[in-house]
């Protein structure tokens, strides 16, 4: 139920920010600046979510460790990301890293 | 020859613009089904029931709200907290309707309704270059509706497998299934940190959502993307007056 309204929310806003300019016409606008801070929207609510998954994978404190799987294969995706820029190629090898790193090696 | 005309009839122009639209999508169709397998299998691994995986998949319909929705569902946010957040991910769509609306202004209002709906990045860069190509075509709007219910149909299909697929194996949550979503937003994320900006926004905020995450019902991460975004926008002015500066130099 609660997941459910949740949903029925997210379907909401999403549909409001799809829908809303072409049924309202050009009453909305933007200025440079709002066109600006929408840029930065992506990288920032990704790395946000993200981050702490990667460093604290166990809710019980910072793991810089080689021995956090998720830390080794989150540095093999962005090394992988940064050179190839091949979304799919970055996925899989980092999965494959991680399941190595968290099965195979220890 | 019990129906001549069919045989000399013209090809409906509606017609031909939908399937047109629907097959320059194929590319995008390709790319989109893994995530849509990913997700449908990290909701079997969430506190979300299965049907409301697949209800989220046609409600929504939007790939990057879907993957943030169920990673703060299982974080156990607010439902403002995820609103919000989806709110702030989706307001790029904004900007594709307001790029898409002067090929759309003639059309009646439940046109516009329905493609609304259908507004994803892929059906958006497919349909504005096609109408930058070749403006104007009586038919245009079909090739959107093309486009657009490819990726819909596309985007359900690839939901249902991953649906599937991780229920028939529930083990799959155990192995630590939520880092295939840590991938897939590094792989997105890293190709536009091309700017010193862009790099100092997302570390930014992804330190401070570290530093943040006990905050109640998520909301430490609403305030870390409000910080990396002021970040950047520092950086940006900055980068301007330089600019500006640099031109009034002779």
């Amino acid at each position: 139920m609660n997941t459910l309204f949740t949903i029925a929310g997210m379907a909401g806003v999403t549909y409001l920010t799809k829908a809303l300019v072409l049924l309202v016409g050009e009453r909305v606008r933007f200025s440079p600046a709002a066109r600006t801070a929408l840029g930065f929207v992506p990288v920032t609510v990704l790395t946000a979510i993200i981050t702490p998954m990667v460093l604290a994978p166990h809710h019980a404190g910072l793991e810089l460790s080689w021995r956090n799987p998720q830390l080794v294969a989150a540095g093999v995706a962005i090394v992988v990301s940064a050179w190839t820029k091949q979304m799919l190629l970055t996925i899989a090898l980092a999965l494959g890293a991680f399941f190595a790193w968290q099965y195979g090696l220890r | 020859m019990l129906h001549p005309v069919a045989d000399t009839a013209p090809p409906n122009p509606r017609f031909s613009e939908f399937a047109t639209g629907a097959r320059d999508t194929i590319p995008m169709l390709v790319g989109a089904a893994p995530f849509g397998v990913i997700f449908g299998t990290l909701v079997t691994a969430s506190p979300v029931p299965v049907w409301q995986g697949q209800l989220m998949s046609l409600a929504v319909f939007a790939g990057s709200s879907q993957f943030i929705g169920i990673g703060l569902i299982s974080a156990h946010a607010s439902f403002l907290v995820v609103w919000a957040t989806t709110l702030i991910v989706n307001l790029r769509h904004v900007l594709y309707g307001a790029t898409l609306l002067p090929y759309l202004q003639r059309l009646p209002w439940r046109w516009r309704m329905l493609l609304g709906m259908l507004i994803t990045d892929e059906m958006f860069a497919v349909s504005a270059a096609s109408q930058r190509r070749q403006p104007g075509r009586p038919y245009g709007h079909w090739h959107m509706l093309g486009s657009g219910v490819a990726m819909y149909v596309n985007w359900q299909a690839w939901t249902l497998v991953g649906l599937v697929f991780g229920s028939a194996f529930p083990g799959l949550q155990s192995l630590g299934l939520d880092f295939a979503m840590v991938a897939t937003f590094i792989a997105i994320v890293v190709p536009q940190l091309n700017t010193l900006r862009a790099l100092a926004a997302a570390v930014s905020a992804g330190a401070l959502a570290y530093a943040w995450q006990d905050w109640p019902y998520k909301l430490g991460l609403l305030a870390a993307v409000l910080c990396g975004i002021a970040v950047g926008m520092v950086l940006s002015r900055r980068a301007m007056t330089d600019a500006a500066a640099a031109e009034l130099t002779p």
